[in-house]
């Protein structure tokens, strides 16, 4: 064969495809600025135009399936933050309530409050890191700012709850770890505050935006029939006209009894599913100031009498020696241990001792406390769901996050599955893409939120 | 429709081994020669309507007390119906030695990367398949990792571009 010449290949005239021009294979990844963790996009080009993607995945791999049989029930919860890195409350309250499933347990009214105010919370970071993501990569650097900053707020809220801003652990077979600190309620308040002022601010600055609207009206969209059929759920579902949402759909925790809104969008467009993830975020807020409002069980700390007491003031008092009227009275003194002292844990686990650590005072405080923390550590020993299966399913931020749980009746899971939600995007990204511009590539995938925690696993 | 009435939809309709309700979710087990029919009735009937695959996976029953000698591995379908807001699981065996499943690709595309997960984790191969290579692994990779003879300690090189 006669080798093409530069002059031909510049004129097209190359004798290599018979369409008198050649097709340019670029390859996008795995490391590169846009691709949000390690991904690979390669692509065969005509002139600017994808004429045909290949999406390959898996550079993240940390075998959390296979580390998950490795431990007990609950050893597997710090895998699951690093899930969803972005929303990792979601992937623990998940993955509890699959095992919970599997014992057969129902966790208390408190704790399901507890956990569908910090998936709220998380729901919202999670929209706010891809919208600001996306903008940041179509040139608008100051929303990503914004948004940023108002996630921060939503992090130091999580960080008073949890301890931790990421790597949070904070769910529990049959409850959670702590309780909710003092003064959450009305920290959440000025936070909100603060984010709905952002979200007004994005609103102005690209809802309207003519350079925006160019780069996402229009662009990456995907029929309603091929988007049921990959199994997309999330705001990518429901921004072509599917009002499908796990919280609705199949209700879990106390979401039955919460008022809220599924926005839907009709043209599955990357600006459609900006607009879903946009009022996604205030109907989390909503169901938020829902919940504080409602969610059994007042102050932790109270005195004698039962009126709620500042536990400042309680070390106070308790320096100066007026205990008198305070003996017989739970107490918050370590910050190390907050909302984890007897009340405040019983309020928010099962009483299950088969699967419950039992409160530090009872297990310091009492032999039966103490075997009861052995029984449920110890090698061997620990949580044992009967033998069977279960698959539970949240409303994860990017759509249906499941857990399938298979029990051979020892206190380690026989087979973890996570479901998660970004693979089928992901699987459908090239139909998004190819027969676009090169340079579209990077909304639509902004748009999917990949997360390579949940993605590889 | 309710669990008890999709599995006694599908009972009527087509062979299955068993079925169960285990913590409420509607199973239904099914030989492997049975299963594209039962995908396929239950994507396109009516009543049934289970038009999302949402998930599949497999599992691996090599030590699984009591089931040390049956098929060894599992390969399990989660559907769900947009229109009937309705789950069910379908689940068929197969052995070792002959670890072949017919592909459901050709009933919903979200098979697609599944399968090669499936195929990539545990070894079993999808027949009809239009592109079964490993998804998460690298090709030069030696085993499936999931199976449980597979020890978690193993390293294996990591392998870089082709030469």
């Amino acid at each position: 064969m006669a080798e093409t010449t530069r002059r031909e290949f510049m004129l097209g005239e190359g004798s290599g495809t018979g369409s008198g021009s050649q097709n340019l294979h670029v390859g996008m990844g795995p490391a590169h600025p846009a691709m949000h963790g390690i991904i690979r996009i390669t692509t065969e080009l005509d002139g600017e135009t994808i004429v045909k993607a290949d999406v390959e995945i898996g550079y993240l791999h940390r075998a959390f399936e296979k580390d998950c049989e490795e431990g007990g029930y609950n050893n597997a919860i710090p895998y699951t933050d690093r899930l969803n890195y972005v929303s990792p409350l979601i992937n623990n309250f998940g993955y509890c309530a699959a095992i919970e499933k599997l014992l057969g347990i129902d966790v208390t009214e408190r704790c399901k409050y507890i956990r569908v105010i910090m998936s709220e919370i998380s729901r919202i970071c999670d929209h706010l890191t891809c919208i600001g993501a996306s903008a940041m990569e179509l040139g608008a650097f100051t929303v990503f700012l914004y948004m940023i900053k108002a996630r921060e707020f939503l992090w130091e809220l999580v960080e008073d709850v949890t301890g931790a801003r990421l790597t949070i652990s904070y769910g529990r077979v049959g409850g959670v770890k702590a309780d909710l600190p003092d003064g959450f309620s009305a920290k959440t308040t000025k936070a909100f505050k603060e984010t709905r002022e952002v979200l007004d601010e994005v609103h102005r600055l690209l809802t309207g935006n003519r350079i925006f609207l160019d780069r996402m009206v229009g662009l990456g969209a995907l029929g309603r029939e091929e988007t049921i059929a990959y199994a997309i759920t999330g705001p990518l579902l429901r921004a072509v006209g599917v009002p499908y949402d796990v919280r609705r759909a199949q209700p879990y925790d106390v979401y039955d009894r919460l008022e809220f809104e599924i926005p839907t969008q009709k043209d599955g467009d990357n600006f459609a599913r900006y607009l879903v993830r946009m009022a996604e975020m205030e109907q989390s807020m909503r169901i938020v100031e829902q919940a504080l409002a409602r969610i059994p069980g007042g102050a932790i700390n109270v005195d004698a009498a039962g009126r709620p007491i500042d536990p400042a003031a309680y070390v106070d008092l308790g320096k100066q020696g007026k205990t008198e009227g305070l003996l017989l009275v739970p107490i918050t003194l370590s910050p190390n241990l907050q909302g984890q002292q007897r009340a405040a844990l019983e309020r928010v686990n099962v009483h299950d001792k088969r699967v419950v650590l039992p409160s530090k005072e009872t297990t310091y405080g009492s032999i039966e406390g103490l075997m009861n923390h052995f029984m449920l550590i110890m090698e061997g020993s620990g949580i044992r769901p009967p033998l069977g299966e279960a698959y539970a399913a949240v409303e994860g931020a990017n759509g249906e996050l499941g857990f399938y749980v298979v029990s051979d009746g020892t206190d380690r899971p026989y087979r973890v599955r996570c479901r998660p939600p970004c693979l089928p995007p992901m699987a459908a990204l090239s139909r998004m893409i190819e027969g676009g511009m090169v340079a579209d590539l990077i909304p639509t995938f902004g748009s999917v939120n990949m997360i390579g925690g949940e993605l590889d696993r | 429709m309710d669990g008890a009435a999709v599995l006694d939809a599908i009972r009527q309709r087509a062979d299955v081994v068993e079925t169960h309700a285990h913590r409420g979710d509607a199973t239904v087990v099914v030989t492997r020669e049975a299963l594209p029919r039962v995908l396929a009735l239950c994507r396109d009937e009516p009543a049934l309507a289970f038009d999302m695959l949402m998930d599949l996976t497999a599992v691996d029953y090599l030590k699984y007390p009591g089931r040390e000698d049956g098929p060894r591995f599992e390969v399990v379908y989660h559907l769900y119906s947009l229109a009937h807001n309705h789950r069910v699981r379908v689940k068929t065996r197969v052995d070792e030695d002959d670890a072949v499943v017919p592909s459901a690709v050709g009933l919903w595309p979200s098979a697609n990367w599944f399968e090669r997960e499936v195929w990539d984790m545990f070894g079993v191969r999808f027949s009809g398949h239009p592109n079964l290579v490993r998804l998460l692994l690298y090709e030069e990779f030696v085993g499936h990792p999931l199976r449980k003879d597979y020890p978690i300690e193993r390293r294996q090189p990591l392998i870089g571009p082709a030469q």
